[in-house]
C-alpha cells in the first residue's frame, strides 16, 4: 500500500490513546468536581453550619416547623418523635428522629433532606444532622438521631409554617 | 442510491462485490460519503417527522394529537436524531467526499475503519427509532437527558444510552480517520496553511470530536451504571449529584455545538470565494479564528446552566468567556463580507444558501450573546427564546450550509447539474418558512412560553399557529430538495469538469492527479517515481 501507512498506524495509536484518556477524564471530573466544591465552599452538604453569634431570638414571632419523614425501598420505619414543633426564629432547637429496621436482615440506607418553602434553605442553619450519612441497622435495631438547628430570625415574616423533610433511600443489603 | 457514477475502482480488490454487498463492503471514501449523506437525509426526514408532530400538537392550545408523554418523547428524539443522526453524519459525509479530493489524497487513511464507522450508524438509528415501540416508550427527558428523569424511565432510556455510545464510537473513529488523512496524506506542496478552509475547519472539528466525544461516552456510561448497576454518580438518593451530570454533559455539549457549526463555516468559506471570484479574505485570520473558537468552546459550558445555583463569580466568568466567542466569530463574518466586497458576484443556489447562512447565523449569534448575559438568561432559560436561538444557528446555520454544500458539490459528485430554477425555489421557500417558524418563537420565549410542554396559555395561541404553519411549510419544502437531488442524479444536464468558474480548490482542478493516484499500477512503483508523477500532475494543474 502507500508508504504513509506506517505513520498512519502510529497516528491511529496516538489518537486512540488520547480518546481513552479523555474517557477516563470524564470519570476524573467526578472527584475533581467534589474537590472543587469542597475547596470553593460550594454545595457543602456534609459540613455542619457554624452558629452565628449575631442571630437574635425573635420572641415576638412563633413559627410552626413540621417534621416529615419518608422511606423509599427499605423495610424500615422512620419517624420524628414529635410531628411538629413551634419555635421562635433564632432559637436553637434539637429534635429527634427514630429509625427501626423491621426486617430480619442487616440493611443500610441514607437520608436526603428537603425543605419547604424553598427559601427556607437560606435561613436554616443545621449544626448536626444525620443526612447524607450511611446508616447500617441490624435486624430489629432501633436508632435515635438528633437534628440540631436554628432558623435565622431574618426569615420573611409571611412565612409562618415550614417543613423539614427527610427521606431514607436504600444503599443495598449489607452482606 | 447510486449517486456515484464515476466510481474509479479502488483496485486493491480483484473481486468486486456487486448489488447490496457493493455498498456494505465498500471502502471507497466517495461511496462512504454518499452513504453518510443519504443516511443523514433519511434521519433528517425522521427527525422532521417528529418536528411536524410537535408543531401539529402546538398548532392550537390544549392536547389534540399527542399525549404529554409521547410529546416529550417526540421533542427528545427530535433533538437526538437531528443532532447525532442528521447534522453530524452529513458533515462527516461531506468530509469523506471532499477532504481526500481537496488535499490530493487517494482515499481516507483507514478505509476499512471508515466503512465500520458508517455502518454503526444505522444500528444506532434503529435503536433510537425502535425505542418508541418498547414498553414505557422512548426516552422523554429531553435530548440532554438530565437526571433524575434519565435515571428513571423505562427500557427506552437504556436503548437511547446504547445508541449514544454507538454514535460516539462512530464519531471518534470518523474523527481519527479525518485527522490522520489530513495530517499524513496531503499531496506534496500542500502545506497546512495552503489547505482549503473546509479542510482546516474539519481538522479542528475532528480534534474537538476526539476531545469531547469520549467524555460523553463516559457520561452515558455513568448514567447506565446508575440505572442498572447500583452506582450513584447522579442519583441523589445514593449521595450522587444531578448537577454534576449537567457539568459533565455540557463539557461535551458546548464543544459539540461548535462541532456542528465549524464545518459549516468551512463550507461557506469555500462557496463565497467561488461565487465572488475572489480569494478568501484574511485566510490566516480565518484559521486562527476557527482555532480560537474551538479552544474557547471548551471553557464556556456552564452558560447552559446559569440557573443551577452557581456562585456569581462563576456566572461572570462563563458570561465573559461566552461573549468572547463573538470576537473570532465576528472576524469570520467580517472576512466573508470582505470577500464579497467588490467581487464579481453571481447568485447560484450554493451562494444563496451561503448568504442566507451569514444573514441568519448572525441573528442566531446575536440572540446567543443575549442568552449569554446572566440576568437575561435567567429570564429566558427553558423558554422558546432559547429554541429560537439554537434553531437559528443549527437550521439556518449548519443545515443551510449543508444544503449549500450539496448544491455546490453535486456536479462534482454526480457529474450532472441540478435544476437551478428549482434550487432557487428551494432556497427561497426555506428562507421564508424557516423565518416564519422560528422568528416568532423569539417573541413567544420573551413572553415566557416554556419549552418541552405540549400545551400553553391562550395568549401564545396566534404566534404558535404562525410557527406551526411555517414548520409544515419548511418540512414540505425539504421534499422538493429530495426531488431536486434525485432529478439531478437521474436526468440532470452533464456538468462540465469545472462547473463553477470561480472554483480554485483541488477538487475542481486536480482531477488528473486524483485519477493518477488511483491507478493500480502506481502502487507498484517505487516511492521516488510516484513522487515525480505527483509533482508532474500538480504542475499540470497550475
Amino acid at each position: 500500500m502507500y508508504n504513509v501507512s506506517k505513520i498512519n498506524i502510529a497516528m491511529l495509536r496516538k489518537l486512540l490513546i488520547f480518546s481513552v484518556v479523555m474517557f477516563a477524564f470524564g470519570y476524573a471530573l467526578v472527584p475533581f468536581y467534589e474537590k472543587f466544591c469542597e475547596v470553593a465552599g460550594i454545595n457543602n452538604l456534609l459540613k455542619p453550619d457554624v452558629a452565628d453569634k449575631d442571630i437574635k431570638v425573635d420572641t415576638t414571632r412563633l413559627v410552626m416547623i413540621q417534621l416529615d419523614s419518608n422511606v423509599r425501598g427499605l423495610p424500615w420505619q422512620f419517624k420524628a418523635l414529635q410531628p411538629n414543633i413551634k419555635i421562635h426564629p433564632g432559637e436553637s432547637i434539637e429534635v429527634m428522629y427514630e429509625i427501626r429496621n423491621n426486617s430480619d436482615q442487616e440493611t443500610s440506607g441514607q437520608a436526603i433532606p428537603s425543605y419547604s418553602p424553598r427559601v427556607l434553605e437560606k435561613y436554616l442553619k443545621k449544626f448536626e444532622c444525620f443526612c447524607f450519612t450511611k446508616q447500617v441497622l441490624k435486624p430489629g435495631e432501633i436508632r435515635q438521631m438528633p437534628v440540631k438547628f436554628v432558623i435565622d430570625s431574618q426569615i420573611p415574616a409571611d412565612i409562618t409554617t415550614m417543613t423539614i423533610s427527610y427521606t431514607f433511600f436504600s444503599l443495598g443489603a449489607v452482606n | 442510491m447510486a449517486v456515484v457514477q464515476d466510481v474509479h475502482g479502488h483496485g486493491h480488490d480483484d473481486h468486486h462485490p456487486t448489488g447490496i454487498m457493493r455498498w456494505v463492503c465498500t471502502t471507497n471514501h466517495k461511496d462512504i460519503g454518499t452513504m453518510y449523506l443519504w443516511f443523514s437525509f433519511a434521519m433528517f426526514l425522521v427527525g422532521g417527522f417528529l418536528a411536524m408532530g410537535i408543531r401539529a400538537e402546538l398548532f392550537m392550545p390544549g392536547i389534540q394529537i399527542l399525549e404529554p408523554e409521547l410529546f416529550n418523547s417526540f421533542t427528545t428524539l427530535h433533538g437526538l436524531i437531528m443532532v447525532f443522526g442528521a447534522i453530524m453524519p452529513a458533515f462527516v459525509g461531506l468530509a469523506n467526499w471532499q477532504v481526500p479530493m481537496m488535499i490530493g489524497a487517494p482515499d481516507m487513511a483507514f478505509a476499512r475503519m471508515n466503512n465500520w464507522s458508517f455502518w454503526i450508524l444505522p444500528v444506532a438509528a434503529s435503536l433510537l427509532v425502535s425505542s418508541f415501540f418498547v414498553p414505557g416508550g422512548a426516552a422523554a427527558g429531553g435530548w440532554t437527558f438530565y437526571p433524575p428523569l434519565s435515571t428513571q424511565g423505562g427500557m427506552g432510556v437504556d436503548m437511547m444510552i446504547f445508541a449514544v455510545h454507538l454514535l460516539g464510537a462512530s464519531s471518534i473513529m470518523g474523527a481519527i480517520n479525518i485527522i490522520t488523512t489530513i495530517l499524513n496524506m496531503r499531496a506534496p506542496g500542500m502545506t497546512l496553511m495552503k489547505m482549503p478552509m473546509f479542510v482546516w475547519t474539519w481538522l479542528i472539528t475532528a480534534y474537538l470530536l476526539v476531545l469531547v466525544m469520549p467524555v460523553l461516552a463516559g457520561t452515558v456510561t455513568m448514567l447506565l451504571t446508575d440505572r442498572n448497576f447500583g452506582t450513584s454518580f447522579f442519583n441523589a438518593a445514593g449521595g450522587g449529584d444531578p448537577i454534576l451530570f449537567q457539568h459533565i454533559f455540557w463539557f461535551f455539549g458546548h464543544p459539540e455545538v461548535y462541532i456542528m457549526i465549524l464545518p459549516a463555516f468551512g463550507v461557506v468559506s469555500e462557496i463565497i470565494p467561488t461565487f465572488s471570484r475572489k480569494p478568501l479574505f484574511g485566510y490566516s485570520s480565518m484559521v486562527y479564528a476557527t482555532a480560537s473558537i474551538a479552544i474557547l468552546s471548551c471553557v464556556v459550558w456552564a452558560h447552559h446552566m446559569f440557573t443551577v445555583g452557581m456562585p456569581t463569580v462563576g456566572q461572570l466568568f462563563f458570561m465573559y468567556a461566552t461573549m468572547l466567542i463573538a470576537v473570532p466569530t465576528g472576524v469570520k463574518v467580517f472576512n466573508w463580507t470582505a470577500t464579497m466586497w467588490r467581487g464579481s458576484m453571481t447568485f447560484e443556489v450554493p451562494m444563496l444558501f451561503s448568504i442566507g447562512f451569514i444573514f441568519l447565523f448572525v441573528i442566531g449569534g446575536f440572540s446567543g450573546v443575549v442568552c449569554a448575559i446572566v440576568p437575561i438568561d435567567i429570564q429566558v432559560q427553558e423558554t422558546y427564546y432559547v429554541i429560537a436561538h439554537f434553531h437559528y444557528v443549527l437550521v439556518s446555520g449548519a443545515l443551510f450550509a449543508i444544503f449549500g454544500a450539496v448544491y455546490y458539490w453535486l456536479p462534482k459528485w454526480s457529474g450532472r447539474m441540478y435544476d437551478e430554477k428549482l434550487g432557487k425555489w428551494h432556497f427561497w421557500l426555506c428562507m421564508f418558512f424557516f423565518n416564519l417558524t422560528f422568528f416568532v418563537q423569539h417573541f413567544l420565549g420573551l413572553a415566557g412560553m416554556p419549552r418541552r410542554v405540549p400545551d400553553y396559555a391562550l395568549q401564545f395561541a396566534d404566534f404558535n399557529m404562525v410557527s406551526s404553519i411555517g414548520g409544515f411549510g419548511f418540512g414540505l419544502t425539504q421534499l422538493l430538495f429530495l426531488y431536486i437531488v434525485i432529478k439531478c442524479i437521474r436526468s440532470g444536464e452533464k456538468a462540465a469538469s469545472k462547473p463553477w468558474d470561480g472554483g480554485t480548490t483541488l477538487e475542481w482542478t486536480l482531477l488528473l492527479l486524483h485519477h493518477i493516484i488511483a491507478l493500480k499500477h502506481l502502487q507498484s512503483l517505487s516511492n521516488s517515481v510516484r513522487e515525480v508523477w505527483i509533482h508532474r500532475a500538480i504542475k499540470l494543474k497550475k
